[in-house]
């Protein structure tokens, strides 16, 4: 492998990485205030792709994004008042199975609402082979919007989970659930929150990644699984930590292509999945001590 | 309890004979393919309420065994040996009297492994992989767990979809018949093959595996075994300190259910005559599991009875292109409203819940 072919890989590495850190941190976000996995997460960032590609027929594209950000945002309202909201105490096989045909619904409504053709953005600078010249590698700036987005998702999440009333009644909620009611924080409108916050940044991520990546009905599942390594590795809850494992997933992905056929791909990140979840359950940077007193 | 339950099989095996009857009387024998299809995939979803409803262990990943029994018996009996017959392990089994020899269409010769000797081995290969995999995966609970047999599903589908000598995205076909039994005298042989001749024949092979699976599960869980397992699922930690070997326990059923899965799988590849990669897909592994819920998780006539109503319909394309979207709502609809399975549902519980 000559240093060329290194460092573009590693750029591709580090581009999906960056995309599979947002579906990740779209899975911790419900986690901690629900401490439910949300199988349908890859979904939110489907219809995200799928809703921006249909309205941008009739509007330009910060609009389209904008407008497929709310309504996803309002999807996944409507499925945490609908599915989630009113059950009380369920166990965490019905939450599964509830999120797992969730899921599914979805899936099959977009495919009988857009078929099985693949869609994508366009570009949002330039085109297919537009690129800057960085060092010895060429990207197409679209890798930028990438990175851009996320790291502005990061930071303002950070500083929402901080410094608003609203994120902190949220992270309280996720503490202690008994204590935050008795401060008079409406528990189960946190748990809506959370679900339109989650639904929201999958969608804006399904967005940013569409030129690159494309969007398809059952394009959200495989995202979730990797999504779910990612939060995984790097501690489920921690938003930094899925940061940084999601770029190292990225980048085991792009060099394995160098080894292993193309279609092995997936089978390799999954089975990175099951040596940590073997391994180190509670993710590279957590602490096994803490894990062991959260309810899986 | 001994008494009733006997009584139940008996019924089943009358019903069962009945609708033999009633379809030869009014000339609707078609319906014996899917009946016969559908009752090898109960046969999954009985082996996974064990594991799920009784010791409470999801698997997403039992469309992986099916696979892994499909897969194996059509690879080993439908690929010809001949060009590798001087290899020393072809000779070894050729020589202990696995090996069969034939003439294809075009009259090439042809050397297979024999349908008896492919089925034990794809048995024993789902039972082993499911050895080695449920050792690290049952300490596992909950989500994690429910992920990581996804994870197993997925990589036997990419597995199927991407090696060529399990024939990539077309699958196997071309599988031959599975004689069971040779002829003798006058009785002819019994082979699983999709014949209109062997219709009938097949309704009973299948039907009959479904019941003897039935009743040694139904003595399963009655048993020592089935309680520790019942104690499981209530709690861990308690059966565990009343002496249940949780973790042999759970290992045991998956492997169990495991088996079941792979003996359909191997069944209904020999009936079809064929199976492609969607056989080992996630959204059938999901299928099984609504199955199970459907049923009411911890209770296998149920799991048997819309186990082979759903499949039944869903065989004869009832549900059109929904055919997905009907098994998600089912999960959905079961788990919300009736989580001990719709069999188990009184009205006026469903009303109060509802009223809340």
């Amino acid at each position: 492998m000559t240093a060329d072919l290194f460092f573009q890989y590693l750029f591709a590495g580090i581009t999906y990485g960056i995309m599979y850190a947002i579906v990740a941190i779209g899975f911790n976000i419900i986690y901690n205030t629900t401490g439910i996995i949300n199988f349908a997460q890859g979904e939110f960032v489907m219809l995200g792709g799928m809703i921006a590609i249909s309205l941008l027929h009739v509007m330009p594209l910060p609009l389209a994004i904008t407008g497929a950000v709310v309504l996803t945002m309002l999807v996944g309202a409507l499925i945490e008042i609908l599915f989630i909201r009113w059950l009380d105490n369920p166990s965490v096989l019905r939450m599964i199975i509830i999120t797992i045909g969730l899921s599914i619904l979805i899936r099959e409504a977009a495919l009988h609402i857009w078929g099985e053709s693949i869609r994508s953005l366009p570009y949002f600078n330039g085109n297919e082979i537009t690129t800057v010249t960085l060092g010895p590698v060429r990207v197409s700036p679209q890798v930028f919007w990438v990175i851009g987005v996320c790291g502005v998702i990061v930071l303002l999440l950070s500083l929402f989970f901080r410094m608003t009333p609203l994120g902190r009644e949220m992270r309280a909620c996720a503490a202690n659930r008994r204590a935050a009611v008795l401060c008079g924080i409406n528990a189960r409108n946190m748990v809506t929150f959370s679900f339109m916050l989650s639904a929201g940044i999958g969608a804006l991520a399904g967005c940013v990644m569409s030129p690159i990546t494309y969007t398809q009905y059952d394009s959200g599942t495989p995202l979730a699984i990797k999504g779910f390594t990612v939060a995984i590795l790097g501690g489920l809850g921690n938003s930094m930590g899925a940061v940084a494992a999601g770029i190292l997933l990225g980048i085991i992905e792009a060099y394995s292509i160098s080894f292993v056929p193309l279609a092995f791909q997936d089978a390799i990140s999954i089975t990175i999945l099951l040596v940590i979840l073997f391994v180190r359950p509670h993710g590279l940077f957590g602490s096994g001590e803490t894990a062991r007193l959260k309810e899986f | 309890m001994q008494f009733t339950r006997s009584r139940a099989i008996l019924c089943l095996i009358l019903l069962v004979i009945a609708v033999q009857v009633l379809t030869r009387v009014t000339g609707t024998q078609f319906y014996l393919t899917q009946l016969t299809m559908a009752a090898y995939y109960a046969l999954v979803v009985i082996g996974l309420t064990v594991l799920m409803g009784y010791a409470g262990q999801i698997s997403l990943g039992h469309a992986g065994f099916f696979a892994i029994g499909g897969y194996l018996s059509a690879a080993l009996t439908t690929h010809n040996l001949v060009p590798y017959a001087h290899s020393p392990l072809v000779h070894f089994l050729g020589r202990i009297g696995v090996l069969v020899q034939g003439r294809d269409i075009y009259g090439e010769q042809l050397l297979t492994v024999t349908p008896w000797a492919a089925c034990v081995l794809a048995v024993v290969a789902a039972a082993v992989i499911a050895l080695l995999l449920g050792i690290p995966v049952l300490k596992l609970k909950g989500h994690y767990l429910a992920m990581a047999t996804l994870g197993f599903g997925i990589i036997i589908y990419r597995i199927a979809l991407a090696t060529d000598y399990f024939g990539e995205a077309d699958g196997i076909s071309d599988v031959p018949g599975f004689t069971l039994l040779p002829g003798i005298g006058p009785v002819g042989p019994l082979v699983v093959n999709g014949d209109f001749g062997n219709r009938v024949q097949n309704y009973y092979i299948a039907w009959g595996l479904l019941i003897v699976g039935m009743v040694l599960l139904l003595n399963l869980i009655d048993s020592r075994v089935g309680r520790a397992l019942r104690s499981i699922h209530g709690s861990e930690e308690a059966a565990e300190a009343a002496g249940v070997d949780t973790a042999r326990c759970k290992l045991q059923v998956f492997v169990l259910s495991a088996v079941y899965a792979a003996l359909a799988g191997v069944l209904l590849t020999h009936y079809n005559g064929g199976l492609g990669p969607s056989e080992a897909s996630v959204m059938k592994s999901v299928r099984y599991v609504a199955l199970v819920a459907v049923g009411g998780m911890a209770n296998l006539w149920g799991a048997l009875v819309m186990g082979v109503s759903l499949t039944f319909l869903s065989l004869r394309g009832v549900f059109g292109s929904y055919d997905d979207a009907v098994f998600g709502a089912i999960l959905i609809l079961v788990m919300l409203f009736a989580p001990d399975g719709i069999l188990g549902v009184r009205p006026g519980t469903l009303l109060a819940r509802l009223k809340r």
